[in-house]
């Protein structure tokens, strides 16, 4: 074989073969990264624009010099200030709910026994795949008939009640911890939710952390809730109140406010996603090896 | 089973009945852990469906109570030419994205997959879209988009091709969607990047020692020992494809000429714009029969093309 390599040219080695493929997958994937990346570069250069800079063709890729005060100035001609605090209210206060309602439910689902368990545990699985319109009217007329509309608490409430895939993910966690942990405690005399609370909560810290980064990255970003939920300006989520820039005379027609706007409005996830990457990976992995 | 103790208790004595036995203990705790999974099965999901499909059969407006029509608003979904315009345009945008976005998502997990220097950067940079999506993505689409000035009608021009009006060309606003669409498959490429590291190793070496090239080791390993992923993820595309809004509702509005309106879109419209809640609880059922069909269609074509472990292991299970 390496006699027969020495003679053969280096691109038809197994080695140099190897090496035209990692070329070949580099390239490939380097083009989709310009693709990927191109819309955000794009978007802040449109906001370091002045006005007059917008809408020209051949396009300028780099203003000089650039614009940050578009930034203050897109942020400052609308309460944006009033809408980040909503949305960090909601947002906080939907991540309290989904962390203690998901867990609390997972742990019964995980550990203790009880007729029609499985049966339950099906159908709260089922809605995974259930399409959020067919519930959607009833929902409202709900929240409406008891005088929730144009308040926060249709947004949150919800989340209280658990969610199916958090369950999902968490029970699956549980059911890998050893039960001898718990015969521990148990003999100590404590009761069930004590267990919950001080053993499996604790230990369920990167699951958590995975459950937390999916709820706020899912939360920050809804849009069709707080748009039937909320009408006054004042409530707006930051993820509303863009959809109405649009529309508003001083933001509307002038792109490079608009971009300085959705530039802002990305910074959140961004960094979430910077900072606790590896819980986002391992909510998908789990996600993949359980489908 | 609560018949079952109480005849116990009869023949057991009194005592038995002070101190519940272990077994009703556990299930009482277990159906408190449980319940809040079981009032929000019933409070948010159970009764409003229930709740949908009656007032489907009813008009509705809010201000006067209910009164039914029997099968009236569905008689008129039918009738009524925006409904098909609506279906048309959910039906070819889940028909194209879904396979498209699959097939993409497939090629880039394995692509990730392959061995070398700064894939982990790749798979972060490729997962950004999923993360950083909703209404200000939206809103840069809409820029990207723009005939004259947008990057991508630039970009065509540079490689001499006069691009469409996209989001103003009535042939060119769904297409524009479905492109939308295609750049967010990072979280479908991620599971599948799942369930190619799933895949044992030995296999790709047997298969190398047969004589099985790239493509064919691709063909008779990875695609068979990754089509319930694919299965998994086919499932939750056609039922996320079917709820798409916020694309449509920022980038296009349902325009022009009513080329992008989802059925989402028109069922947003009777029911928080002109108020008729009846009809939109119609429309509602009729998108969640449409679901259930196709995801019943999927489950029952799986034993055809998905291969599950417990075949390998000689239907041990």
């Amino acid at each position: 074989m390496s006699a027969r390599s020495q003679s053969m040219p280096f691109w038809r080695t197994r080695k140099g073969q190897d090496a035209i493929v990692t070329a070949a997958v580099y390239a490939v994937l380097l083009a989709g990264t310009a693709v990927v990346l191109l819309p955000f570069f794009w978007m802040l250069s449109t906001a370091l624009k002045r006005p007059e800079e917008v809408y020209i063709s051949p396009p300028i890729w780099i203003p000089s010099p650039p614009q940050f005060e578009n930034f203050w100035t897109a942020l400052t001609r609308v309460p944006f200030h009033i809408y980040a605090v909503n949305t960090a209210i909601i947002v906080a206060a939907v991540m309290i709910g989904t962390l203690l309602s998901c867990s609390f439910a997972a742990y019964g689902f995980a550990r203790l026994r009880a007729p029609g368990k499985d049966l339950i545990f099906m159908m709260v699985l089922a809605t995974l795949m259930l399409p959020g319109a067919v519930t959607l009217v009833p929902t409202y007329l709900m929240f409406n008939a008891i005088g929730w509309v144009g308040t926060f608490l249709p947004l949150i409430v919800p989340a209280y009640f658990g969610s199916a895939f958090f369950i999902f993910l968490l029970r699956q966690f549980y059911i890998t911890i050893p039960a001898e942990l718990e015969e521990a405690a148990k003999i100590d005399g404590a009761s069930v939710y004590r267990i919950w609370w001080s053993i499996m909560l604790p230990l369920s810290k990167p699951v958590l952390a995975t459950v937390a980064v999916f709820t706020f990255v899912g939360t920050y970003n809804d849009f069709f809730t707080p748009l039937i939920y909320l009408s006054r300006d004042e409530q707006r989520t930051i993820a509303v109140a863009l959809s109405y820039f649009s529309g508003s005379p001083r933001i509307g027609p002038q792109m490079h406010l608009m971009m300085a706007a959705v530039t802002v409005s990305i910074i959140p996830p961004l960094l979430l996603f910077i900072a606790a990457q590896r819980y986002f990976v391992r909510g998908i992995v789990m996600t993949g090896i359980k489908g | 089973m609560k018949t079952l103790d109480q005849s116990g208790g009869l023949a057991a004595p009194a005592t038995r009945r002070k101190q519940p036995s272990p077994w009703r203990r556990e299930a009482i705790h277990a159906y408190v852990f449980m319940s809040p999974a079981i009032l929000g099965l019933l409070l948010f999901t159970l009764g409003p469906m229930v709740a949908s499909l009656l007032l489907s059969f009813t008009e509705y407006n809010l201000l006067r109570p209910p009164v039914w029509i029997g099968l009236e608003n569905y008689r008129e979904m039918f009738t009524e030419e925006l409904f098909w315009q609506a279906f048309r345009v959910s039906s070819i945008y889940s028909v194209v994205s879904v396979p498209l976005g699959l097939m993409l998502a497939l090629g880039l997990a394995v692509l990730l997959n392959h061995k070398m220097r700064g894939r982990m950067l790749f798979r972060s940079i490729y997962y950004l879209p999923t993360v950083i999506s909703g209404v200000g993505v939206a809103m840069l689409w809409r820029w990207l988009f723009n005939a004259e000035f947008g990057i991508i009608n630039v970009l065509l021009g540079y490689a001499g091709i006069q691009g469409p009006a996209w989001l103003l060309d009535k042939n060119w606003a769904l297409p524009a969607l479905i492109i939308t669409s295609l750049w967010g498959i990072g979280g479908t490429t991620l599971i599948f990047l799942a369930g190619l590291q799933g895949i044992p190793q030995e296999l790709y070496e047997a298969a190398e020692i047969d004589g099985a090239g790239r493509w064919s080791q691709f063909r008779n390993v990875t695609l068979p020992l990754l089509s319930n992923v694919t299965f998994f993820n086919l499932v939750l595309g056609i039922i996320g494809a079917l709820q798409v809004f916020t694309d449509a509702f920022v980038i296009t509005r349902g325009g022009p000429n009513h080329a992008t309106l989802f059925l989402s879109m028109y069922l947003y419209q009777h029911g928080f714009l002109y108020l008729n809640m009846g009809y939109a609880a119609a429309i509602a059922w009729f998108m969640f029969l449409v679901v259930m069909l196709l995801t019943l269609l999927v489950f029952k074509s799986s034993p055809l093309w998905v291969f599950y472990e417990s075949e390998k292991k000689g239907g041990r299970s």
